[in-house]
């Protein structure tokens, strides 16, 4: 099972305080992996925040691809950031990992902000699709004021490799994950967290109803519904499509992955629309177990269990700086001064929300809407 | 030279010619006649034969015949009247003296064409083989990765939508205050949609069964809903239903069919206005899996007065449903035209379906379906499906198998995204050798909303004698040995509604825990896993590929 660290903070972090976080929970990982997102960026990105930035990896001639792509495309280098690699054993280097801020095409320059959103996702997939047959290109986001690191190998040595312990890289949102490679070969397009549009999560677990889930999101027309190398993928996704594309309130992300009973349903004052939600978007429901990370465009961050709560997961912390973790030695280390006592552990119907810059905490219950 | 009593044989069959023969045996035998009384075909009758008996009593031999007559029990070697190895007679046997045995090498098919009209009978395909619902195994299980749910501890939904379900991008709702709200003015249609148990009852007909089969079943289904909290639900078949039903609160649980012929239509339109719940939905029938492209037929001999008074038809007269409907011109047309006039009788509050046989063209209806918002799902009947009454080569080489034809329609809804809109349910061979649930299960998991068994309950639930070897299958005579599929209230008193509706329950119940067998251990118990094709896999490359699924060997 992988492990899963966040913090969500007013001042500006860096990435290492949840790989640490992480590393208290190493029983729980098997170090296959290390994925990492960075949102609300400060440091050399303070400045750069409308731009959008690309997150990848290149081959030698993967970078020239991508250099001629870009240029065809009409976007504009603005700055490049490329961590400082010191050798360790086990992790083979790639020719380029980097994460460039571009300022768009000058036709787009003054387009409303989900016609950019498309623009970007459309250049990411086709980045992708360049560089995946050769593994010569990996494009893992692209978007402004969000930065996304993967590689193979311990986290711990993997932060090391990419010199984050002295980089000035840091972010008032980091999610963190701690591979556990189970089902599928290491790749990095498998390795979490995902990151759509602005809308990112990471999970732990297995997902049982991966196929079902797909089939109807790859039917949704929107092109970003691909890849699929992880089953965790899809809660990405499903987060993107209720939110983005249906317009529902972040809390209804939980009434799609986990429906209510019909006589549950009855008692809540939306019941109508949870009804027809809970039809319509009969296959988005999993079946867990999972525990679910992430954050929406405007920074907010969330916890959400399936409905056996088969995975533990636990939100801690201040005003202004909460841990969202998979254990609760992770929190101790990530906000070692809190009331423990406040700790939530998000039940069966409960979702955690965190308001940006880790203003407030609310455990919004699906019982009671 | 020949000698004459051998040519005077030469026009009759030998009993190797026949699928069964009987044996008898003369020192168990008590000649009660019980056989000879019960066999439904006349199969087997008491003559009498001379004995002639060699005897030598003394110290040397001395022989001498001596002649006398014996009663005896006989196969007769008439094909009209040949033995269905239904074993009535064994059952009714005190003595264990008789019993019928299935002769492979018979030629039945060669002879059973008398008069110039081909075979007919009743039952399913006669192939006793393997199918391809019950090649495949549930090999996607959670284990150390992942712990599996516990079947006997976990809370499971077991349940399924029959009816339309509207594409998410066209939900008439809108946020106000930070919360959903369906819009009550939105000129969206909100189709009607069931929560159903996944396993329902296809339609057979009151005319087709026996008045106390047919009430059997449907107290069942009441008590399933009423007691168990299962909402099963059951097709009337095409032949109408008992009025007082169509008046009762019960109606809810019934699908009501209508078919080319409309047999019992009158009824149910005068009941319309009396009606206090509506129907569960309306299935027109297009098709049956087990005679695709033919028609239905209730020969005269069934149609007493209760079927005359039910159907709206005088008695005694063979009713025979057209292979289709006469108002049938055109899928686009008339198909539309016959759901929206069956919605709107009921006022749009009820699904309207169409069940067809399955067939390579099943994707051709699914498609035009796909496109009308007021139909509710499609029902697909494979080739295994059962019959009251079918010409052989209809059963035996018509029709097409469930599996590959209901994965085709599935997958072609999901390149559509459209699989979740409009529910497809799959029927034909569910059960067939007695694995209910898990046939019911991989249907599921290859991307059926719900499953329709017939044939299945029927035997299960009323000891039908019918099999693949052809086992009696004379559904179509109205002289079922077990009161299952006659009209005559000698034969039809010897079943018990009571114990029918018992075995309705029993299997319902029993099919409910084997099926959270199944999925608990592959991790689902919240939605139905439907078109979780990566759960299944199957000992054959082809097939594997067929289906879309993974090869396991």
């Amino acid at each position: 099972m992988c492990r899963l660290a966040a913090i969500t903070s007013k001042d500006y972090i860096s990435p290492m305080e949840p790989i640490f976080a992480l590393e208290t929970m190493k029983e729980g990982h098997d170090g296959s992996g290390l994925g990492l997102t960075l949102k609300d960026l400060g440091g050399e990105f303070l400045k750069l925040k409308k731009y959008p930035v690309l997150s990848g990896i290149c081959s030698k001639d993967g970078k020239k691809t991508l250099d001629d792509f870009m240029k065809r495309q009409g976007f504009t280098l603005k700055h490049e950031w490329r961590p400082k690699i010191r050798p360790v054993r086990g992790i083979v280097a790639k020719d380029h990992y980097f994460a460039r801020a571009y300022d768009y095409p000058a036709s787009f320059r003054n387009k409303p902000m989900a016609e950019k959103e498309d623009l970007l996702m459309n250049a990411r997939l086709s980045l992708r699709k360049l560089g995946e047959s050769d593994q010569s290109i990996f494009a893992f986001s692209f978007y402004p004021d969000v930065i996304t690191l993967k590689e193979v190998g311990d986290p711990l040595e993997t932060a090391e490799f990419f010199g984050l312990d002295k980089d000035t890289l840091s972010a008032r949102i980091v999610l963190a994950q701690g591979r556990q490679n189970t089902n599928y070969a290491i790749y990095l397009y498998a390795c979490h967290p995902f990151f759509i549009q602005g809308y990112c999560s990471m999970t732990n677990g297995e997902n049982t109803a991966f196929v079902p889930i797909r089939e109807f999101l790859s039917g949704r027309g929107c092109p970003g519904y691909m890849g699929y190398n992880s089953d965790s993928e899809v809660f990405t996704h499903i987060l993107h499509y209720s939110v983005r594309q249906l317009g529902f309130p972040l809390h209804y992300y939980k009434d799609v992955i986990t429906p209510l009973k019909a006589a549950e349903i009855d008692k809540r004052p939306d019941g109508d629309a949870i009804r027809m939600i809970k039809q319509s978007l009969r296959p988005l429901c999993i079946d867990g177990p999972n525990m679910v990370i992430g954050f929406t465009p405007d920074g907010t961050c969330f916890m959400v269990q399936d409905s056996k709560k088969l995975r533990p997961g636990v939100v801690g912390g201040v005003k202004g700086r909460y841990a969202l973790m998979a254990e609760e030695c992770g929190v101790d280390r990530a906000v070692s001064k809190r009331d423990r006592s406040k700790d939530i552990f998000p039940m069966k119907y409960d979702m955690v929300i965190i308001s940006p810059q880790a203003q407030e905490v609310k455990v919004w219950n699906q019982l009671h809407g | 030279m020949e000698p004459a009593s051998r040519l005077d044989h030469n026009h009759r069959l030998s009993l190797k010619e026949f699928p069964y023969i009987i044996r008898w045996r003369d020192d168990r035998c008590k000649r009660c006649g019980r056989c000879t009384a019960v066999c439904p075909v006349k199969a087997i009758e008491a003559t009498v034969k001379v004995q002639r008996t060699i005897r030598s009593d003394g110290p040397l031999p001395q022989p001498s015949a001596s002649r006398s007559t014996v009663q005896v029990v006989e196969q007769v070697t008439n094909m009209e009247r040949y033995c269905t190895g239904c074993a009535a007679c064994a059952l009714v046997c005190p003595n264990e003296a008789i019993e019928p045995e299935f002769n492979p090498s018979n030629k039945l098919l060669h002879y059973k064409n008398k008069g110039g009209d081909g075979y007919k009978r009743g039952g399913r395909r006669n192939d006793p083989s393997i199918s391809t619902l019950d090649r495949l195994k549930f090999t996607r299980i959670s284990m150390l990765t992942d712990p599996a749910l516990d079947a006997g501890r976990h809370e499971f939904r077991v349940r399924t939508l029959l009816g339309r379900v509207l594409s998410p991008e066209d939900m008439p709702v809108a946020v106000a205050n930070g919360m959903l709200k369906t819009d009550p003015k939105s000129n969206v249609f909100i189709p009607p949609v069931r929560e159903i148990y996944p396993i329902m009852i296809g339609s057979m007909s009151i005319g087709a069964l026996s008045p106390p089969m047919w009430e059997g079943l449907a107290m069942g289904v009441a008590y399933l809903n009423e007691v168990e909290g299962m909402p099963v639900v059951m097709c009337s078949g095409e032949g109408g239903m008992s009025p007082r039903l169509l008046r009762s609160r019960y109606l809810k649980y019934f699908i009501i069919q209508i078919a080319s012929g409309y047999f019992g239509w009158d009824e149910i339109i005068h009941a319309l206005p009396h009606m206090v719940e509506d129907p569960a939905a309306i299935e027109i029938k297009y098709g049956q899996g087990a005679k695709p492209g033919d028609g239905g037929l209730l020969m005269a001999q069934k149609v007493l007065k209760l079927i005359s008074k039910i159907r709206g038809v005088p008695q005694f007269v063979d009713l025979a449903s057209p292979p289709t409907h006469q108002t049938q011109y055109s899928i686009e047309e008339s198909v539309a035209k016959m759901i929206l006039s069956m919605s709107m009788a009921w006022g749009f509050r009820v699904p309207v379906y169409p069940k067809i046989s399955g067939s390579k063209t099943a994707q051709a209806v699914l498609n035009n379906l796909a496109r009308n918002q007021y139909a509710a799902a499609l029902s697909i009947d494979g080739e295994d499906g059962g019959t009251g009454a079918a010409y052989n080569v209809s059963m035996d080489k018509m029709g097409h198998p469930i599996a590959s034809n209901l994965r085709d329609c599935y997958l072609d809804l999901v390149k559509q995204g459209k699989q979740n809109e409009l529910p497809l349910i799959a029927a034909g061979g569910v059960g067939k050798k007695g694995n209910l649930a898990a046939n019911a299960a991989a249907l599921i998991l290859l991307g059926a909303s719900a499953v329709s068994i017939g044939k299945y309950i029927m035997q299960t639930a009323s000891d039908c004698f019918g099999d693949e070897n052809n086992r009696c299958n004379i559904c179509n005579t109205g002289q079922c040995p077990r009161g299952i599929t006659t009209q005559d209230p000698r034969l039809y008193r010897r079943l018990d509604s009571d114990k029918v509706a018992e075995r309705v329950v029993e299997v319902f119940k029993a099919a409910d825990t084997e099926l959270k067998k199944i999925f608990a251990p592959m991790g689902r118990s919240t939605e139905l896993p439907i078109g979780m094709s990566d759960g299944l896999s199957i000992d054959d490359e082809a097939m594997a590929k067929r289906l879309g699924i993974s090869y396991a060997c």
